[in-house]
């Protein structure tokens, strides 16, 4: 049965979840109102909220001034990078721990997360030096494969708990049908399998695409990400408030957009199954 | 049944990923336990030889370890006691029936999506600057002085941060758990005549129980390891420097790369005692 509330009661609720929530959102929308005002507006007093000359210059001037585009491009080739490698290299371990576990598996899998707990800045020189040494500091190859290894415990667990939800009689009933291994793999796991991939795929590319220990201490010019683009900013010279804002929308509209998709795998993602 | 064909299959499957992560794990912690017992300085003289555990003690023994300690602790206790309790509550708001719940939900998620550099600079500049920062601005409006937040209350200000970007986190996890209460077992209670508190105190507080274990477990391990929001605000002044932070400093910074090392193994065995707890918790959760 559910329960009956009053409309009374719902208003209430309404007014006050909004306001909660607009409270929690607004650095975000006011970075993004700031953004298109002038530098002059932007530091006015008191401050503007709709009632000022919308512009777009500061967009043009932040792309013109620090090519954007160029740091944009490395986010995207280090998280989507990072992300199909994992899922490549985590896609064949989650199905047989999903589906021909042993004895072993359980212990693997909490190995695998153990390596997460791993805190970076106790193997930051270690790092530093082999990449140094193999000539990966500030490239974007060497900051795909560091990534991916970060997020690979996250990855596989996400797939491992996807893939424990597809029924293994479906696959004994494909196997009794004379299916080889990779005819059951590519035309009966595949297709089931999708969502859950594509879900951990979405997860994965937000955790790189905002990851700020690695991309900040192994970049400098060349590899560098948004993180690193906006890292930039802090220094004194940086200061325009509209600018800042301007390149911060740029640093995070793809990934809001992207994390409206995700908030769902976001629990049991980050959990490792634990909730979901 | 599974065959022993299919057992080595399954075998050869896992081994990349198996063999990557026993790489990643045990090729930089052997090169940081190897570094933490020498004296060694890449910039002023290379490998000066073999110390015993003489970066152990003086890393501990310096007169900035115990501040970088408390600094610590008092942000990992800080931002869980705020996102906790904030948590919990939103996540019973949000669980409550209303207009618009798939808006709030997503103003309120969108937070986490932010990268640390960007929510610490738009923090650092656009609000808590002493001058033109919006909280500048509303005390004025009241009639205050500004504060200048991250010299005077550097402290409250990174809590601040990294609260605002954390409780998304635990609102969302609480919000799954609350949701997945017996909300028959609520009806009864409220029938009985159990006023809202004691509801909650018997009832939803219990359920959570898992939950918040979770979230705290979870959130140490990133709080431990926070960097950004520090490097760009404070730059590990003003009482801010955390043990993470220290270390960076002692390995990148100065180049002290011995003694940082003897300071990210400390950090190893603190992150894998809160570890512990938590593999604890999920691996039960493996075999139900």
């Amino acid at each position: 049965m559910a329960r009956t509330v009053t409309t009374r009661r719902k208003s209430l609720n309404t007014v006050l979840a909004w306001a909660v929530g607009l409270l929690i959102f607004f650095p975000i929308l006011w970075t993004i109102l700031t953004s298109f005002k002038t530098e002059a507006q932007a530091i006015a007093s008191p401050p503007l909220f709709l009632n000022f000359d919308w512009t777009l210059e500061n967009y043009a001037i932040v792309q013109e001034r620090s090519d954007y585009m160029r740091f944009l491009w490395n986010s995207v080739i280090i998280a989507g990078g990072s992300t199909v490698l994992g899922v490549i290299i985590a896609v064949p371990a989650a199905w047989a721990m999903a589906f021909v576990p042993s004895k072993r598996t359980k212990d693997i899998l909490l190995w695998m997360l153990s390596t997460k707990m791993l805190p970076a800045v106790g193997v930051l020189y270690p790092i530093y030096l082999l990449f140094i040494r193999l000539g990966l500091l500030d490239t974007r190859g060497g900051l795909v494969v560091v990534l991916m290894l970060i997020n690979l415990p996250i990855i596989v667990w996400m797939l491992y708990t996807y893939f424990r939800e597809i029924p293994g009689e479906i696959l004994e009933a494909a196997r009794m049908d004379g299916a080889t291994l990779k005819e059951e793999i590519l035309y009966v796991l595949t297709p089931m399998a999708i969502p859950g991939i594509a879900s951990t795929v979405l997860l994965n590319f937000i955790l790189a695409w905002n990851e700020a220990f690695w991309t900040l201490n192994l970049t400098a010019v060349d590899a560098a990400p948004l993180t690193a683009f906006i890292a930039s900013y802090s220094s004194p010279e940086g200061l325009f408030f509209a600018k800042l804002s301007a390149a911060s929308t740029m640093a995070i509209a793809p990934i809001l957009i992207l994390g409206w998709f995700s908030q769902k795998q976001l629990v049991r993602g980050l959990t490792f199954g634990a909730v979901k | 049944m599974a065959t022993q064909h299919s057992r080595s299959v399954a075998r050869l499957m896992m081994a990349p990923a198996v063999v990557l992560l026993l790489g990643w794990m045990l090729v930089p912690l052997t090169m940081t336990l190897y570094f933490s017992f020498k004296k060694y300085l890449p910039l002023r003289g290379g490998d000066l030889g073999w110390v015993g555990f003489d970066n152990y003690v003086r890393f501990v023994s310096s007169s900035s370890f115990w501040p970088a300690v408390q600094a610590t602790l008092v942000i990992v206790g800080g931002v869980l006691v705020i996102t906790v309790v904030l948590g919990i509550l939103l996540a019973m708001l949000l669980d409550q029936p209303m207009w618009g719940q798939g808006v709030v939900r997503i103003l309120v998620i969108a937070p986490f999506f932010v990268m640390p550099t960007v929510s610490a600079l738009v923090w650092k500049n656009m609000f808590m600057d002493p001058v033109n920062g919006l909280l500048a601005h509303l005390w004025r409006f009241f009639g205050a002085e500004p504060i200048s937040w991250l010299s005077e209350a550097s402290m409250t200000s990174i809590i601040m941060i990294v609260s605002w970007q954390w409780l998304p986190f635990a609102t969302l996890i609480l919000l799954t758990a609350i949701q997945s209460l017996d909300s028959e077992q609520l009806e009864a209670a409220e029938m009985d005549g159990a006023p809202p508190l004691k509801r909650f105190y018997h009832i939803i507080l219990p359920h959570l129980g898992r939950a918040i274990t979770i979230v705290i477990l979870i959130q140490t391990i990133f709080l431990l390891s926070i960097f950004a929001e520090i490097f760009v605000t404070t730059g590990g002044a003003f009482g801010t420097r955390t043990l993470t932070y220290l270390i960076f400093q002692r390995v990148l910074e100065s180049q002290n790369v011995g003694l940082g090392s003897a300071g990210g193994v400390y950090a190893i065995i603190l992150a894998n005692i809160v570890a512990i707890f938590l593999m604890r918790i999920v691996g039960k959760n493996l075999d139900a």
